[in-house]
């Protein structure tokens, strides 16, 4: 649909080449190039809007402008912006006792997976993780990571697929754990849209009867402009302390990251690059970067 | 609505709003353009009726439902989609939905891959009771097909839904394997798979074009269905895939129960977009 970012700047910039004259034009003209690249990868409007006013300033310093490739020189400068910003503060997980990690997300997200993938890399770590599941809605969902743990060898702690009251698993689940040789525990709950009032509520009961010391809201990275409503509605609710991005390992230019990170000022953690157990690692803001700014 | 209380145009806000329900930032420029072009003072109804009469334009009339075919062999649908989508849920609830207009329904669980993946399709056959066909872990999902086909031909069944597992459609030999699934089917009765059916996800923004483009790509769809637009999502994406592609949509899903889901209307959709 557009030329890569670089492409259009390359553009907007080459009037300036040849006397070296920077007019008003050229420079707005750059910048919203730089706009449509953040909302072609889908990063929302405002957060956008937002983040190039930021940059502005220092995008549009003399030593930009003096620059032999002025265009270039001002990718760079968003693109060192955006590494920073996406990778600011980002702390391991704190993993003090009574450890308790709690994963949601909308539907799908991939949150089951994640659950499992985090509790293999944990135990790779030498730490003992337990995994929970608490999604009493989606079919076989109990099952699914029933299996995922079997295969990483961890323990699990299944209800009753009857079982309706998700408090009530949770009880039982701390109670099954101090039989366990276990030091922490990861819960995994029911997908769910961020807009509805009745499944959050019952999420907020949950969090509020376990307090976890992590709450990580999974998120699939090739969502689009809900990004912001997503990150806003879990985080209001249950207080979110960090984000993973899943589905990395497709093409999606992944804006929303900018958008969630910026909305709620929350960390990414790990990223998913895959469906098997092993795809996951440490979240990589610079890779990011350049994936949103597309080059 | 947003659009419609707002006292001045401020160009930039509005280019917002309609990528904010995912129309694109193509169809957006198109919009936004006609708009400055009318060269006088823009109203809020200017900027609704604008939208909505492009977004009609592109759009194909409404589909009538899924028929039983005339040679008394199934009708058979393949369902595809990248990981998450709502494949396996939308599979469950187009059967009962089918079943419920007096057809006759099998479906296979083609996903040999995720964790429960049968499983998740048992329950849900159990709940709308319809029978399903599975095959051995691991199995090939194209032996599954073949054998679910088989099955659905000598129990005379009208209609046969294929769900297969979630791909990304930039691996290769998952794309591969479907055009095997394709040519498996084509064994029993050439004319099948009939109807080729892409799910999306309405939270997803620019990157479903760019799903359905390569899943096209390896198995030429014909059909779509949105999921989750009980969310935020307004699934504007559809009008880019349908102007690209000539994907139509036909049914969309609205929850997570079986009776939340049903055929595609394009005048609901453009009223409710705007
Ligand atoms: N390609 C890819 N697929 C993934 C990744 N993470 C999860 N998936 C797949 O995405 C789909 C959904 O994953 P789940 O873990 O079931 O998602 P969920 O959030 O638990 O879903 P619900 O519980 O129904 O809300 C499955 O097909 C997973 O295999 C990833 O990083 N890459
Ligand atoms: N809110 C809502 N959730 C939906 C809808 N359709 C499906 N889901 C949920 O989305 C999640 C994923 O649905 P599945 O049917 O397992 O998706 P899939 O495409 O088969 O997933 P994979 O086979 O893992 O690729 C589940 O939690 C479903 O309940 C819908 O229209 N609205
Ligand atoms: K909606
Ligand atoms: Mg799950
Ligand atoms: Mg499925």
């Amino acid at each position: 649909m557009f030329n890569s970012l670089s492409d259009s700047l390359e553009n907007a910039f080459k009037n300036l080449r040849g006397d070296g004259k920077i007019s008003e034009k050229n420079i707005s003209d750059a910048l919203r190039e730089v706009r449509l690249a953040l909302l072609e990868a889908d990063v929302d409007f405002t957060v956008a809007k937002k983040f190039i006013a930021n940059v502005k300033e220092q995008a549009l310093g003399e030593k930009v402008l003096k620059s032999v490739k002025p265009s270039e020189q001002i990718v760079k400068i968003f693109h060192d912006e955006l590494t920073t910003l996406l990778g600011g503060d980002n702390e391991p997980l704190d993993l003090t006792p009574p450890a308790r990690i709690m994963m949601v997300g909308l539907n799908g997200a991939g949150k089951t997976t994640t659950s499992a993938k985090l509790a293999a890399r944990l135990k790779k770590e030498g730490r003992r993780p337990l995994l929970v599941a608490c999604d009493l809605y989606r079919p076989a969902a109990i099952d699914q990571l029933a299996t995922l743990a079997k295969q990483i060898d961890v323990p699990v702690y299944t209800p009753d697929p009857s079982e309706t009251d998700l408090v009530k698993v949770a009880k039982d689940a701390l109670k099954w754990a101090d039989g366990q040789n276990g030091t922490l525990m990861i819960f995994d709950t029911a997908g769910r849209q961020e807009i509805d009032e009745k499944l959050i509520g019952e999420l907020k009961e949950l969090h509020q009867f376990l307090s976890p010391k992590e709450t990580l809201l999974v998120a699939d990275a090739a969502t689009g402009q809900q990004a912001v409503s997503v990150a806003s509605h879990f985080d209001e609710a249950v207080g979110i302390t960090g984000i993973v991005l899943t589905k990395l390992d497709g093409d999606a230019r992944g804006g929303a990251a900018l958008s969630m990170r910026t909305i709620t000022g929350k960390p990414i953690k790990y990223a998913g690059e895959g469906e098997k157990i092993e795809d996951f690692t440490e979240f990589h803001p610079e890779r990011m970067a350049g994936r949103i700014l597309d080059m | 609505n947003k659009v419609r209380n707002r006292a001045e145009i401020d160009w930039e806000e509005l280019e917002a709003d309609l990528i904010g329900a995912d129309l694109g930032a193509k169809l957006t420029m198109t919009i936004v353009d006609e708009l400055q072009d009318l060269g006088r003072k823009i109203s809020a109804d200017d900027v609704v009726e604008t939208a909505k009469k492009h977004i009609a334009a592109i759009l194909p009339e409404d589909l009538a439902d899924l028929q039983p075919r005339e040679d008394g062999l199934p009708h058979v649908i393949l369902m595809v989609g990248v990981n998450g989508t709502g494949k396996t849920t939308s599979t469950a609830k187009l059967a009962q939905s089918l079943k419920k207009q007096g057809h006759s329904v099998v479906v296979a669980a083609a996903d040999t891959f995720r964790a429960a993946a049968v499983e998740q399709l048992e329950v849900w056959a159990d709940r709308v009771q319809i029978p399903v066909v599975k095959g051995a872990p691991n199995a090939d999902p194209s032996s599954v097909c073949y054998k679910a086909h088989q099955q659905a031909i000598a129990t005379g069944a009208q209609f046969l839904i294929l769900d297969t597992a979630g791909r990304l459609h930039t691996r290769h030999n998952l794309m591969a394997e479907l055009e095997k699934i394709e040519r498996t089917i084509g064994k029993q009765d050439p004319s099948a798979p009939h109807t080729k059916m892409i799910v999306v996800d309405a939270t997803t923004g620019g990157n479903a074009l760019q799903q359905a483009r390569e899943f096209n790509k390896a198995i030429a769809l014909d059909s779509l269905v949105v999921t989750k637009l009980d969310g935020s999502g307004k699934g504007g994406i559809i009008v880019s895939i349908y102007q690209e592609l000539q994907i139509a949509p036909r049914y969309i899903g609205m929850g997570e129960e079986a009776h939340q889901f049903k055929r595609f209307k394009k005048q609901e959709f453009v009223e409710e977009i705007m």
